[in-house]
């Protein structure tokens, strides 16, 4: 690989013993994959945050970079954490957890790195542009900047995108590179979405079937971007899909050459036998929305639909800090909690430690929960849309 | 078997052979070093001392701090050997300062060989 004067220099400690360890883990990964150079990266998004996935060893290897005087070059922001961090202790987080928890989030803004923890950072304030070069490693974010933006970021390791961010480059490979976008297989939809809880079955589905290829959907008639998000998480969960196109409604799909691939077509009935091979329980003990992470438009639509009810059993709304303040701002925190129901912030089903909080069945809309919670979170699981799910909780 | 090197190192040790592809987190208990995904082929086994054989990587992007903290707690594998190794898996064992070898056709260990593994060259050797 070819490395510039000052990238040399870095590799023979010029810059401390941090970056030089980092820049030569991302150059080993470079000649590993067949980068030519290093390419400047312009956001970070950095996996391995919650306690209850990198436990003490990743803590104190993070701690140890702090220590050492660690900062990162770019705007770098974090993946949910374990817990909410500032209303942990009324929404039941145990101390302990919480205790090991902020000693990571220190470690993070010691390194200079936003503690605003998402897994939809491009909600809340790190947006990159069209065909930006950028390191992120939460799964669903990696699909929505490569497909819906049409940013670049190859799946990033926890430590790979952190490398990144101190060093402000990544090696050239994988799907920096135009050629490596290109659709291996085309996906016919020939049925109605409706729910986003639909389009995460489609892509629990699709990402079973075709694993790490990269689909071209046909027929999908309309989809906002909440909805586009749920299709690439579930993808993301199921398979390790990281990038797909959707004719009309992804930038680079007009680009893309369909001609000659493999068609595989998804009726209505692949979307019912989804919903049925993932629902694992009957009355959940709590419904959480927002995987990943709830938009405004999504709290907005459950505010909408609890005011005025009872709910008798737990339902969260899982969403980063900023969507949460306007939804306070906006009155939906109000009323979602005059029925009952909790909105938290930095964490999510996936990585929080539900598990030891007394819930057995968790009832979700969203395909990546469904996939995740019964290993992760040794759940039970309720997979439908929206209405039913509030409906069971009444 | 020759392959690539994809993290420095040399080690020897029995091969534990899994069929499918390993998601690390969610899928070994870092504290123990046992496979816990249900339904994995290798599940309740324990890849400790171990030389660990898998065709690739997938799930979560967390599993680089799992191998991580594998070998941080003393309960990691001595070597990994892999048809394909993505970021991931590769991320994780350079850091953790595992031997890692790709590019080897696993069809042809079987659980309880004897492995030889030589990560600057890219080999492997039944032994």
């Amino acid at each position: 690989m070819y490395l510039t004067n000052e990238q040399e220099a870095i590799l023979n400690g010029e810059n401390g013993p941090v970056e030089e360890r980092l820049f030569r883990l991302l150059v080993r990964l470079g000649d590993i994959y067949g980068a030519e150079k290093m390419i400047p990266v312009g956001s970070v998004q950095v996996a391995g945050v919650s306690f209850k996935s990198i436990k003490l060893p990743g803590t104190e290897f993070l701690e140890d970079m702090a220590g050492k005087g660690a900062k990162v070059k770019v705007l770098t922001y974090l993946n949910p954490a374990g817990m909410d961090i500032e209303d942990w202790k009324e929404y039941g987080f145990p101390e302990e957890f919480a205790t090991n928890q902020m000693r990571i989030m220190d470690a993070f803004r010691a390194m200079g790195i936003v503690v605003t923890a998402t897994c939809t950072p491009y909600l809340a304030g790190n947006l990159p542009r069209f065909r930006e070069h950028i390191a992120w490693s939460e799964s669903s974010a990696v699909s929505f900047s490569n497909s819906v933006i049409g940013a670049r970021t190859n799946r990033e390791g926890g430590p790979s995108a952190l490398a990144a961010a101190i060093c402000g480059v990544t090696p050239d490979y994988g799907l920096h590179r135009d050629e490596n976008r290109t659709p291996d297989v085309v996906i016919d939809i020939e049925t109605d979405l409706d729910f986003s809880s639909d389009f995460g079955a489609l892509g629990y589905h699709v990402g079973k079937l075709i694993k790490n290829k990269k689909p071209y959907f046909k027929g999908i008639r309309n989809a906002n971007t909440d909805q586009l998000k749920a299709l690439g998480a579930a993808m993301a969960a199921s398979g390790a899909v990281a990038l797909y196109h959707a004719e009309e409604l992804t930038p680079e799909a007009h680009l893309m050459d369909t001609s000659g691939l493999e068609t595989i077509s998804v009726s209505g009935s692949d979307i019912q036998e989804t919903y049925d091979k993932l629902n694992t329980g009957e009355e959940p003990d709590i419904v959480i929305f927002g995987c990943p992470h709830a938009s405004l438009r999504e709290i907005a639509s459950v505010a909408e639909k609890v005011e005025g009810k009872t709910l008798t059993k737990p339902v969260w709304i899982a969403t980063s800090r900023v969507m949460k303040e306007a939804a306070e701002r906006m009155g939906y925190r109000e009323i979602i909690e005059a029925a009952g129901g909790k909105i938290v912030a930095d964490t999510c089903c996936v990585v929080s430690p539900i598990e030891d909080m007394g819930y057995n069945t968790t009832g979700v809309n969203s395909g990546k929960a469904a996939n995740y919670l019964p290993g992760f979170c040794k759940q039970n699981v309720v997979f439908t849309n929206i209405d039913d799910l509030i409906a069971k909780q009444e | 078997m020759d392959g690539r090197s994809i993290s420095p190192g040399s080690a020897e040790g029995e091969a534990i052979v899994s069929p499918e592809p390993i998601g690390f987190y969610g899928g070994i208990d870092l504290d123990t070093g046992v496979v816990i995904e249900k339904g994995h082929p290798l599940e309740g086994q324990s890849v400790t001392g171990k030389v660990l054989v898998f065709p690739n990587g997938k799930g979560s992007t967390v599993g680089s701090y799992v191998i991580y903290g594998l070998a941080k707690n003393g309960v990691g594998p001595v070597a990994i050997v892999n048809k394909e190794t993505e970021t991931i898996v590769a991320t994780g064992a350079i850091l953790a300062g595992i031997p890692c070898v790709d590019k080897i056709d696993i069809d042809q260990i079987n659980s309880g060989d004897n492995l030889r593994i030589d990560a600057d060259a890219g080999t492997v050797e039944v032994l």
